[in-house]
């Protein structure tokens, strides 16, 4: 029998009719939209005088640009309330499901997707964000399409797509202390390349990678996409199966159990083959840092930024270009940096667990005077939750401001921009020239770094601070 | 959505030879607002165009008039980042048609086929000659032929061809779009879907 990867399984089975010499018919199980990348998709369809042909497979919810103080009141930014209005009215005309804001289940789409267990192994799953990656954790095939896409879908439920050639990184080893997940794709992501996996669709296996929870899967998920990946995905197991079990949208009762007998078979067969392999071993992971202005200029924290030994022509005109805007020097120690904001939250790291880091970290300090500490919950379960747990109460009194949940900072199409020459130290996934507001400076890191960053007011290595 | 055809381009070019041009920098999140595709060419290479009074920065090549034509070259790993259309829809309705670079994002590629935007990769040396010529010679034109899947620098008659699957060069030399071709498989898709229930 031909050796598949779980890839493949997952690929070939949703694939409607393959083009010669051209791309895949491919079947979507799931869609996902929010207010930025569908308007026009919508308007299109409607020139084409056509509907969503299955409406139910698209679930819907803004976040990208609400604000998030006040979410119960008008939006007051006129073009972002045009795009959430407009989401509202295309959702109604179709029939699609709108998780909107206020209701119990609004938050970032990459969020609310997994914890209502929308998410399922063996499913495909596309929104017009990149980021959908995220999804990958449970042994999805999930990635971002453009609004072209989103249309054909729309129409069609399909999508004109070429398979992606096949990487394994598989990670071994026990992760050290005040090491996450996040330090893991960083690291990773450092070693590769921001480029390094273009063209790839991403399997990360190993016992390291078996040993993490939904939410640490999901960021290592999340991130694929920053090393040009098309998308990564991670076998479903029982840590899969424990975390779906009950879930509003999981199956219930048989159905359950047939479910799980299928999802066991997702899995890479031995002596299967990939057209990449990477292997790297947890025990060499330490807490990373981004200082540049791609994800991978990335460091430990106890680091030095490169030197610009070895690179010439365009390659060291954009690397001094990017620092310049950092305003780092080459060769120089990112410890002890001044940092003027740090971030919690997005589809990369505003999950519960990521709040109770940060909260564990924090309780019974108080963050630094230059600080001002940010954080905003993945979702209004998140929210929900980190109230119940007291969790809030932690780290409102260490002098964090929680916000409503929403993208918020992670792309600053709200008004949560850091200001133009400020250092933010962010557990997002994008650190590009103006990704957080114009003249915004990021760097990238875990929530347990973030957390000691915020204690301290300067970069610094959260195994220090304990 | 239709586009206009795509078969021959001949043009002059504007030089981009920064690296990893991510699609935050093609088009900032603040300007994906809009519910229509209008005046994204506007905010094309925003934050590095203008400065924050939105006066024009002299040293930024679109600022530069020595510098104009239909296709736009850049350095290696060109729109990476977020999966956002509107970066092409911005290259496309500034004017250009063709963005030549030794390395694309994945979904850029894509979302570039998808709305007449042709992707030409390069090899490295090739993008050198280019970037090169036209640094002596604004002037210089480079001719994009689709059919023959080959790019040339008209002076010199240098010259290399570049890939792209049969089915999106016949869409991109005919203006057609995924859905068209979509929309006549619905019998199929139908019976897939149920299947898949
Ligand atoms: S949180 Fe950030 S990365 Fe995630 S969907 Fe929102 S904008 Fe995109």
């Amino acid at each position: 029998m031909e050796k598949k990867t779980l890839f493949d399984k997952v690929w070939d089975a949703h694939v409607v009719k393959s083009v010669q010499d051209g791309p895949d018919v491919f079947f979507i199980d799931k869609h996902f939209i929010h207010e930025v990348t569908s308007p026009v998709a919508f308007l299109n369809l409607e020139k084409r005088g056509i509907d969503v042909m299955f409406p139910e497979r698209t679930v819907a919810t803004p976040d990208h640009n609400v604000p998030t103080i006040d979410q119960d009141k008008t939006i007051k930014d006129k073009l972002s309330r045009m795009q959430v209005e407009k989401l509202r009215e295309n959702c109604k005309k179709h029939g699609i499901d709108l998780h909107d804001l206020g209701s119990a289940h609004h938050g970032i789409v990459h969020v609310i997707g997994p914890e209502l267990g929308i998410t399922q192994p063996g499913m495909t799953i596309v929104c017009g964000d990149s980021h959908t990656s995220t999804h990958g954790a449970f042994g999805a095939i999930a990635f971002g399409i453009g609004t072209s896409e989103v249309e054909m879908v729309f129409a069609t439920q399909c999508i004109m797509q070429s398979k992606a050639k096949k990487m394994r990184i598989t990670v071994d080893g026990t992760l050290g202390k005040g090491v996450t997940s996040k330090d893991i794709i960083l690291y990773i992501i450092s070693k590769i390349s921001a480029a390094g996996a273009t063209g790839y669709f991403v399997e990360y296996a190993g016992s390291a990678i078996q040993s993490l929870s939904m939410e640490a899967r999901m960021t290592i998920c999340n991130m694929s996409i920053e090393m040009g990946a098309r998308g990564g995905l991670i076998a479903p197991d029982e840590t899969t199966f424990n975390y779906l079990k009950g879930k509003q949208y999981a199956p219930k009762g048989e159905a359950w159990d047939k479910a799980v007998a299928d999802w066991k078979q997702l899995k890479t067969d031995e002596g299967a083959t990939f057209d990449k392999e990477y292997n790297f071993d947890a025990e060499d992971i330490e807490p990373m840092i981004t200082y540049g202005t791609n994800p991978g200029m990335g460091i430990k924290v106890i680091g030095n930024i490169p030197s610009t030994e070895g690179m010439e022509g365009s390659n060291k005109k954009t690397y001094l270009k990017s620092l310049d805007y950092m305003g780092f020097a080459p060769g120089e120690a990112i410890k002890g940096k001044k940092v003027d904001f740090v971030f919690v939250g997005s589809c990369t790291n505003g999950r519960i667990e990521d709040i109770r880091a940060v909260a564990g970290f924090v309780k019974g300090k108080k963050k630094a005077d230059n600080i001002t500490a940010w954080i905003v919950p993945g979702s209004r379960e998140v929210e929900k939750l980190a109230h119940e747990e007291g969790l809030v109460k932690i780290l409102e009194e260490a002098g964090f401001e929680l916000r409503q949940p929403g993208c918020s900072a992670c792309l600053a199409m709200n008004d949560d921009k850091i200001p133009a020459g400020k250092y933010a130290v962010s557990t997002s996934n994008r650190n590009f020239e103006g990704r957080q507001g114009p003249g915004a400076r990021t760097m990238l890191a875990s929530p347990l770094t973030v957390a000691a960053v915020a204690v301290t007011g300067e970069i610094c290595d959260p195994r220090e601070v304990f | 959505m239709a586009y206009d055809k795509f078969n021959v381009l001949t043009s002059t070019v504007v030089p981009l030879p920064t690296e990893n041009v991510d699609t935050d920098q093609i088009i900032p999140a603040r300007f994906l607002k809009a519910t229509e595709r209008e005046g994204f060419g506007d905010n094309l290479f925003r934050d590095w165009r203008y400065d924050v009074e939105g006066n024009p920065k002299k040293d930024f090549v679109l600022n530069d008039p020595t510098y104009s034509g239909k296709i736009l070259i850049a350095g290696r790993n060109f729109g990476s980042g977020s999966s956002r259309e509107h970066a092409v829809w911005a290259i496309y309705d500034y004017g250009f048609r063709c963005v030549v670079s030794s390395f694309f994002a994945d979904i850029f590629k894509n979302n570039c086929l998808n709305i007449g935007v042709l992707p030409v990769t390069v090899t490295p040396e090739f993008a050198e000659v280019i970037f090169s010529a036209v640094e002596a010679d604004p002037s210089a034109e480079v001719e994009v032929d689709i059919d023959k899947q080959t790019i040339t620098l008209l002076s010199t008659g240098q010259s290399e061809s570049f890939d792209i699957n049969a089915y999106k060069k016949e869409n991109m030399k005919n203006g057609f779009d995924d859905i068209d071709y979509l929309l006549n498989l619905k019998e199929e898709i139908v019976a897939f879907e149920k299947e898949r229930r």
